[in-house]
């Protein structure tokens, strides 16, 4: 009952078609310009890159090993994330509140903190070998290499699994669950034909989120993986490092990758849209309180999970109170790290919060517009904008950076370096996860809700500014400001395309861990954490801690 | 001051899909004017194209002479209550109501004096800073409405306004409507699918199925004298007996019960039709249409009969306290000629004189 064509209708398709061509400028162009640059060189087609890719047994061996680590890690994040969220969904457990707050803090930690906090512990000198070795006289080798990376790996995805998880569950009405035990379903079977059915779609979509981070990371297993080669080590180290650099080669493999999670995100797009689930609790399930061993178990089990999510964060803020000299921590505290942390963070500490406030408020500027158009002024266009848009969720970071250096670098617009590609390289990132969430605010807000406004008086124009922004604006500001936490400890993408002048926080510490100064990258660490939390803190007293997570 | 609403051939399609093809109606000023129908008949289509929310394809819509056909919704002076209240969820009582006037650049102290006095009225006084998101529906409802009226809108619209609130709360509602409504005397167009409530607060209903207008009269003549077998059968429960007709006698069929209608004007010879009697039109007497109570149902104020007969179940309702029947029980309908309609088998009622035939 919508009216078609009408001047409404021109101005939201041609704000959407403003908004969606700036994305495809700093997005599609770049990644277009990859594939090409791979095999076209000017003056015919160049396969030889990908020819000696693919005939080089090292190179394909990280394609396995990027196999191996994204998929195991995938399917041990799904058991572990479903199940977390089922225990904590359905069980009572005590302190839930506490271990929530830790959770979100946890899933705010770039991933690279982790995998450093972890070598802190289990690494060669860690706490824990170290610790071992004295007491047991046991030797632990280290927690180097795939099982390394797959533990760091699970310990974070479980987090983001159980988040969004979490809120598929809560959608579903309690009376489902009657209404099967009523038809003599129950117990594991209920579980296993009504609510695994249920909350797939958003279990996949984590899943594949999960696996795209894992195929192409770069900073955990770059620290972690040591001699373990995966596809985001490859790629980084071709397309940078300092002995074997070969762009070419870097931009072939990079197209691979973007083809291979192309053909994921595809799959999955098609997966969800054969099953959409509609679903708005109007009973939430009501929450048991444990019996006996069940008690124990699911205890232990919530704790020992919350712990290794959180682990990192505080033996990285302990390790800043350290004495330390470069990878060596000494007995005794002091405040050094921090003294140095902050000589050396400089003036980056200032351009992290002013490049990611300008991100998130040209996030939430073109997610608002694409959304708001699509579902209330839906073309051709809109729908293409709202799925193109998604894209970006599986384009790991490293290949975008890449992209967009190739495509920016020379004429005509010599971007790199600028403040431009850095923001640009956050908005696109960030953009899908806004996208979602402002769409689904939308539906929520009744059509009813805009025409009263207009029939009271107020021009089209008036009623977006007085009644549609400020409804949409409090369910959208949790997700802003996640993703204005993402922002500033992006690492993958932000590694590519800065330069000395557009230094960020989080490519600060990463180059201090890699240059052993481990107290300095702790105080560093700290001090970031530290402003995320704030932010969150923000984001718990905005949303009364009813923030949720879609997908 | 109040305004005449003239559609004249007004014509509503999705595409290729016609909903209204040609309906005409005029809404004198002040009038309380309901569209009744069916869900699908095209009355809340028809309302929407009235405040400007649905293009018009053909026709024309004027308010007294001036034709809105292309006027933007905000510029039509209208005030709407909606089915789901529609309140503004970020805005308190206050603002929700005060939110027309500052469009209309109304300044203080008029505005708050217009507020107030509005609140008054819906009897919202004490809600007035607070904010909808813990109110009632009927809350919710009574700012809706507080909210449209006092713009002094040219007209009011309602689209369902009570069908999401509670049985009592709807008795409730709808008289605080009627109320506020005649006393501001602003046209009002009411939508519903509910005869009942039609009834109780039109001035005049107009029927509506299939996107065309069956009937437009008073609520009494509307259930008293239904043009047709959709209006007679939708304004609540009938029962229809096959009848045979011989100019102006008519017996039902199967049974020797015949009446004579004066007012029937046979002057085609038809010779079928249906007789269309309410439950609580039929008496028990001593002859008539013989039958055995199979089910009696309690209401409290009425009781409810189901008496089985050879030309099928008849239901029959009747007072509290007339004696009541016993299941079993062996009994005779009989019905008063003057409340009873005939109609023919196509549907058109042949016992009412057509108006300024």
């Amino acid at each position: 009952m919508r009216r078609k064509h009408t001047r409404d209708f021109t101005a939201w398709n041609l704000l959407a078609l403003v908004s969606f061509s700036s994305f495809a400028f700093f997005f599609l162009f770049p990644l277009f310009r990859l594939i090409v640059g791979a095999i076209w060189t000017g003056s015919g087609f160049n396969l030889e890159p990908f020819k000696r890719f693919f005939a080089t047994k090292y190179y394909m061996q990280a394609v396995i090993n990027s196999f191996k680590v994204s998929t195991v890690t995938t399917l041990i994040a799904i058991c572990t994330g479903t199940t977390f969220a089922m225990i904590m969904r359905y069980f009572k457990i005590k302190g839930k509140k506490i271990v929530d707050i830790l959770l979100l803090v946890s899933t705010i930690t770039p991933p690279f903190l982790g995998g450093y906090s972890w070598i802190l512990l289990f690494g060669r000198v860690g706490w824990v070998t170290t610790w071992l070795k004295n007491t047991f006289g046991f030797i632990f080798p280290g927690i180097y290499g795939f099982w390394g990376i797959v533990f760091t790996f699970v310990c974070h995805s479980t987090m983001t699994m159980y988040m969004y998880i979490s809120g598929a569950l809560k959608n579903v009405d309690a009376t489902l669950n009657e209404a099967a035990a009523n038809l003599g379903c129950y117990g594991i079977r209920r579980i296993v034909k009504i609510i695994i059915p249920l909350i797939l779609p958003t279990v996949l979509s984590t899943a594949l989120l999960t696996f795209m981070h894992c195929f192409a990371d770069y900073g955990t297993s770059s620290l972690i993986g040591e001699g373990y080669n995966v596809m985001g080590t490859l790629i980084y180290t071709a397309f940078l490092g300092e002995v074997s650099r070969d762009a070419t080669l870097a931009s072939a493999m990079a197209s691979i990758t973007l083809i291979f999670t192309s053909c994921l995100f595809m799959v999955q797009r098609w997966l969800a849209s054969r099953r959409i689930v509609e679903m708005n609790a109007l009973h939430p399930i009501e929450q048991k309180k444990p019996k006996g061993i069940i008690a124990v178990v699911t205890h232990a089990y919530i704790y020992l999970m919350t712990t290794l999510a959180v682990c990192p964060i505080f033996v990285v803020a302990y390790n800043s109170f350290q004495k330390a000299s470069g990878f060596l921590f000494l007995p005794g505290y002091s405040l050094d790290s921090y003294r140095t942390a902050i000589t050396r963070l400089g003036d980056s500490i200032q351009r992290t919060y002013a490049y990611g406030l300008v991100a998130i408020v040209l996030i939430v500027v073109i997610a608002v517009i694409i959304s708001y158009a699509n579902v209330r002024h839906r073309s051709a266009l809109t729908k293409t904008a709202d799925t193109l848009t998604m894209f970006p969720l599986v384009v790991p970071g490293t290949v975008l950076g890449i992209a967009m250096v190739l495509a920016f670098n020379g004429a005509p617009f010599y971007l790199n370096g600028t403040a431009a590609l850095v923001i640009s390289v956050w908005v696109i990132r960030r953009l899908p996860y806004t996208i979602r969430s402002t769409t689904g605010v939308l539906h929520n807000i009744s059509i009813s809700v805009e025409e009263a406004a207009q029939s009271l008086g107020a021009n089209p124009f008036r009623t977006f500014i007085r009644v549609t922004f400020p409804m949409l604006f409090s369910g959208v500001l949790p997700g802003a400001l996640l993703s204005f936490i993402a922002s500033i400890t992006e690492l993958s993408s932000s590694l590519m395309v800065y330069n000395f002048k557009t230094v960020t926080m989080s490519i600060k510490i990463y180059t201090e861990i890699c240059k052993g100064n481990f107290g300095v990258a702790s105080a560093m660490s700290t001090i970031l954490l530290l402003s995320a939390v704030v932010v969150l803190g923000i984001l718990f007293k905005v949303s009364k801690g009813n923030y949720e997570f879609t997908l | 001051m109040s305004i005449t609403i003239n559609i004249e051939h007004a014509k509503k399609a999705y595409g290729k899909n016609v909903v209204i093809e040609d309906l005409s109606a005029q809404i004198k000023p002040g009038e309380f004017f309901t569209l009744l129908g069916p869900s699908g008949c095209g009355k809340t289509t028809l309302l929407r194209m009235i405040a400007g929310f649905n293009t018009i394809e053909g026709g024309l819509i004027k308010f007294d002479e001036k034709v809105i056909n292309d006027l933007p919704p905000h510029k039509r002076n209208i005030g709407m209550v909606f089915q789901n209240y529609a309140v503004f969820p970020h805005m308190s009582t206050r603002e929700n109501i005060a939110f027309g006037l500052k469009e209309r650049k109304v300044r203080e102290p008029e505005l708050s004096n217009r507020v107030n006095e509005v609140l008054e009225k819906v009897q919202i006084r004490e809600l007035a800073e607070r904010m909808p998101s813990n109110m009632s529906g009927g809350q919710q409802q009574r700012i809706a409405l507080a909210r449209a009226m006092v713009i002094n809108p040219d007209v009011l619209l309602f689209d369902e306004p009570l069908s999401n609130l509670d049985a009592k709360l709807r008795v409730e509602m709808r008289s605080v409507i009627r109320h506020i409504q005649q006393q501001a005397g602003i046209t009002t167009i009411y939508v519903t699918h509910d005869q009942e409530e039609a009834l109780a607060i039109s001035d005049r209903i107009a029927v509506m199925h299939k996107g065309e207008i069956q009937q437009i009269d008073e609520p009494v003549k509307i259930y008293r004298k239904p043009r047709n077998l959709f209006v007679a059968t939708f304004m609540g429960q009938t029962n229809i007996l096959e009848v045979d007709i011989d100019l102006q006698d008519v017996t039902v069929t199967g049974t020797k019960v015949t009446r004579h209608f004066d007012r029937i004007n046979n002057v085609n010879h038809v010779t079928k039709g249906k007789l269309v009697v309410r439950p609580n039109d039929f008496t028990f007497e001593n002859q008539g249409i013989e039958g055995v109570v199979i089910e009696r149902i309690f209401f409290g104020t009425i009781t409810t009969y189901t008496v089985k007969t050879n030309i099928g179940d008849l239901v029959v309702t009747r007072d509290v306290n007339e004696h009541m029947k016993e299941i079993g029980e062996q009994v005779h309908l009989s019905f008063p000629v003057e409340v009873v309609n005939v109609f023919e088998a196509e549907g058109k009622n042949m016992s009412i004189m057509e108006d300024a035939g």
